[in-house]
């Protein structure tokens, strides 16, 4: 296959961004879309030229490093992370237009990198469980519904690439935070920092610069692990909760 | 021509002199403690955030440490522990089926081709249960059955139910558990998080660790950190081979250069390859894709008997296929342990008969367990590996057989350290697969969670302590801190300055190819010297001819590779070194001149039941082995046989 990929060139934070547009020539469509990067690079570099910077790491679209918005999507057509994606998706001789997640939230570090500590701090304001190690008891003492554990997998399957925050017009991260706040308030072991977690985590969020959600449905689309739309309904419900809880 | 020198054999383990299953309470006791008041003036760091980093970082905090922790990951949370996807180990015997911790001491010792030493594994076994319930406490997902209670799962070559699992994400899940235990101490102030930041030396002053070396990547600047102790926990090496199941960024960089600092690095050669994985597609294939080995419970594997038949799979009859596991092993079949899975694919391959891109492939075909037992029962038990793999290759796996072939995906050898998971600089612990203690020669599936999680939340956090408190830690002087530093610096302006002609990637390339050839599945002495020969070779030619273009200042990912190659270029010769000097075949090492008549495994117990530590013998220097002798007490040595 021979395609062209406009990329969004961009030196550093600060600098002025623009698209360039680089023909890719003699690729196959078993070929993954990070590794179209690849070898882009290495003809960059064997030109002389800066390569192209992107985050990835795993490249089993588990570890949630790549993401990069193609034809406009996150991730690109198909419901899977960018490594996860196969030329076999394009057509031959398609432009293909490659940039960085777009938000409030990520700024921008170079090219196609952003920065998304956003994120782990707003699982540092209280997506967690206060278990200290040693302090456990036995796995067994506390039995979990089924129904209510495989929803809680469900949830917790989030890879925290920022997609969703990328799809999102209003650059909000709430279907990330919803994910953490559901899949520990639905455990017996969430019970006992539930309303704290979901206020704290909540204003984190707003403090960080995300949008408000307006329910567009965005992020569930692109979201390559399938975190539910319902998710979001319950953190209202969690938050709402909380609130009237009188503990703000 | 010897390629190595010997030392002095390794007297002491560490290793209290009590009884097996007191050993760890006895050590526990032991060591000495440092008052609650005084653990905040410590400070600890910890190099790596997957599951040992993680838990680690978070249990030394909670203890009351001041850590330090870095990763060169954008988040702690994306460390390659992410991807582990079968399950863990525990001997709690929920399932009244026999279980222990003897039971599953004296399966991982087996398991490890007697190459591992039995304390450690003991006290591995030993704590495995409390991780279930530390995880638990977390909020981490297990897999539940409709009572509510955990649901367990058997794994490669064990008679009982002993392994926990949440769906094929067990690794994402333990870990996000762990993150969230960080994230709870960062928010707490207990916890300095230092992302995007890759180490690059290690500081010792007076004969003991005191902080490290570190790059940062957004910024390029270079940054020393120092502290009581370091922990390195940065995992494993297998991207010495380029292509394995490996994340891109792993890397040996932080234990490599320890290593160069004093540290011992131990059993290099004992690496170990997985039988199913993805195979590769082209020559731009950038990593390889492990399949759960569950496969092989219901999958046949088999070749095409007649040299270049080009047939589609449907088209070859039965009796011109070669069903070669059945054949060869018939009691055991295609559920042979991994070593000897991927041996045999790579016979078949070797002998013309592989199918797929390159004859590098062979086919795991479900056509008859459909049959038997219809599409929705395989579709429940597989159904997410055949959508991944059909997301890969493109191909129906429900209609066409899958191809599989052999990858690295551990390596067991690492640093070299005692009972305490201390190495031979004092101050410097090593915990996770980046050291190589308990897995002997080979590892048994999901024990790798379990290990890092044992060191990281149970083991280290012990020890430690007992060093903290039995140590005084004085200024450090800026003048040993400026060497490191300037030496830091020196070497990341060479590499800056050559500017050559050839990529960093054409290099690691070039390297993994060599290693695989001849490092691999099997290994032989003239393949062995024949790759000795080359790879300082081509270490000359990296540092003559390679090319990275921006600046040194900047995120500059070919830099950060090229750093990570460098060192890769280092290990390669001293994992050669020992593949050479170990003139046995043990687990993921074979020796093909070690072998029995029927082709298997002949390990050597009078000449090499030890564990061989190298040590550093400088940059004109041979390395230095020194022999740990391994005693088995309670597992008696035997011969596997699977026929």
């Amino acid at each position: 296959m021979n395609l062209t990929v406009r990329i969004w060139r961009q030196a550093g934070p600060a600098a002025e961004g623009r698209l360039v547009s680089y023909p890719v020539d003699g690729v196959s469509p078993d070929m993954s879309f990070l590794e179209l990067l690849d070898v882009l690079n290495q003809e960059l570099i064997e030109n002389g030229e800066e390569p192209v910077a992107f985050d990835h790491d795993c490249r089993e679209g588990i570890c949630g490093s790549c993401g990069v918005v193609i034809n406009g999507q996150a991730h690109g057509p198909e419901r899977t992370t960018s490594c996860q994606l196969h030329l076999r998706s394009f057509r031959d001789g398609e432009v293909i237009d490659v940039e960085p997640w777009r938000a409030k939230g990520f700024p921008v570090i170079k090219d196609l990198v952003v920065d998304r500590s956003a994120l782990d701090r707003i699982v540092q304001a209280g997506g967690y469980v206060s278990a200290p190690t040693g302090s456990a008891p036995d796995a067994h003492a506390t039995p979990v519904p089924k129904p209510d554990a495989d929803l809680a997998f469900d949830n917790a399957t989030c890879i925290g690439c920022g997609a969703c925050v990328a799809a999102c017009p209003n650059g909000s991260a709430t279907l990330f935070t919803a994910a953490k706040v559901t899949h520990l308030s639905l455990l017996p072991q969430g019970q006992p920092e539930r309303a704290q977690r979901v206020l704290d985590m909540v204003d984190t969020m707003d403090a960080e610069g995300f949008g408000g959600c307006t329910n567009t449905g965005e992020c569930v689309a692109a979201c390559p692990k399938g975190i539910p739309f319902a998710s979001i309904a319950s953190l209202n419900r969690e938050f709402r909760k909380a609130s009237r809880s009188g503990r703000r | 021509m010897d390629r190595y020198l010997t030392g002095d054999p390794i007297a002491d383990t560490k290793t209290p002199a009590v009884p097996l299953e007191n050993r760890w309470d006895e050590r526990k006791f032991a060591a000495k403690l440092v008052n609650p008041a005084n653990r905040r003036k410590h400070r600890v760091i910890v190099v790596g955030t997957g599951l040992a980093g993680g838990s680690a970082g978070a249990t030394l905090a909670e203890q009351g440490y001041h850590v330090v922790q870095f990763c060169f990951q954008d988040s702690p949370r994306r460390a390659h522990s992410v991807a582990a996807q079968g399950g863990i180990n525990a001997a709690k015997n929920y399932r009244n089926d026999g279980d222990s911790v003897y039971r599953l001491f004296y399966d991982t010792v087996k398991g490890g081709d007697f190459r591992s030493r039995e304390s450690n594994v003991y006290r591995l076994a030993q704590v495995s249960a409390q991780i279930i319930d530390q995880a638990v406490a977390q909020g981490v997902p297990f897999a539940r059955e409709y009572g509510g209670l955990l649901d367990t799962r058997s794994f490669g070559g064990v008679q009982v139910q002993r392994t926990f699992y949440a769906r094929g994400q067990t690794g994402q899940q333990l870990l996000i558990g762990a993150y969230q235990a960080l994230s709870r101490q960062i928010d707490a102030g207990n916890v300095e998080l230092h992302p995007r930041t890759e180490m690059l030396d290690l500081v010792v002053v007076d004969g003991r660790a005191r902080g490290i070396v570190a790059r940062d990547l957004v910024t390029g600047e270079i940054e020393t950190h120092l502290a009581d102790a370091v922990v390195l926990a940065t995992g494993g090496y297998g991207n010495v081979f380029y292509l394995s199941t490996n994340a891109k960024g792993s890397n040996a960089t932080a234990i490599w250069r320890a290593h160069k600092r004093g540290a011992y690095f131990a059993n290099p050669c004992f690496t170990q390859i997985h039988p199913t994985c993805i195979p590769r597609s082209g020559e731009h294939q950038s990593k390889l894709t492990l399949m759960s080995e569950s496969l092989r419970n219901d999958g046949r594997i088999w070749v095409p008997k007649r040299k270049g038949d080009t047939r589609p799979p449907a088209e070859i009859p039965e009796d011109e296929r070669d069903y070669y596991l059945e054949r060869l092993y018939p009691s055991f079949g295609n559920l042979v342990p991994r070593d000897i899975a991927s041996r045999a694919a790579k016979n078949v391959c070797d002998a013309g008969l592989g199918v797929g891109p390159g004859g590098l492939g062979v086919y795991l075909d479900f056509a008859d367990a459909i049959e038997r037992m219809g599409r929705p029962a395989i579709e429940a038990r597989y159904g997410n590996l055949f959508d991944m793999y059909q997301r890969i290759t493109a191909e129906d796996p429900y209609r066409v057989p899958i191809r599989i072939y052999p990858a690295i995906h551990y390596t067991m050898g690492g640093l070299w350290v005692d009972y305490d998971l201390q190495s031979t600089i004092p101050g410097l612990f090593v915990i996770g697969e980046a050291n190589f203690s308990d897995h002997g020669a080979n590892r048994l599936g999901a024990s790798a969670l379990m290990q890092g999680l044992a060191d990281g939340y149970f083991v280290l956090p012990a020890t430690l302590n007992d060093y903290l408190g039995g140590n005084r830690f004085g200024e450090v002087p800026p003048d040993a801190v400026a060497r490191v530093e300037t030496e830091v610096r020196d070497r990341i302006a060479r590499l800056m300055a050559v500017k050559g002609t050839r990529s960093v990637d054409s290099f690691h390339r070039e390297l993994g190819l060599l290693m695989w050839d001849h490092c691999g599945m099997s290994r032989s002495r003239e393949g062995l010297r024949k790759a000795l020969d080359r790879v300082p070779e081509l270490r000359a030619e990296f540092w003559r001819d390679v090319r990275i273009p921006g600046g040194a200042a900047e995120l500059n990912q070919e830099l950060e590779k090229a750093n990570r190659v460098a060192d890769f270029l280092e290990l390669a010769e001293l994992l050669l070194v020992d593949a050479l000097a170990r003139e046995e075949s043990c687990g993921g090492h074979f020796r093909e001149e070690h072998q029995t008549p029927e082709g298997e495994a002949r390990r050597d117990d009078e000449r090499f039941s030890y564990v061989a530590a190298w040590e550093y013998g400088g940059p004109d220097g041979l390395p230095v082995l020194h022999r740990e002798d391994l005693t088995f007490e309670h597992v008696h040595p035997t011969q596997r046989s699977y026929t």
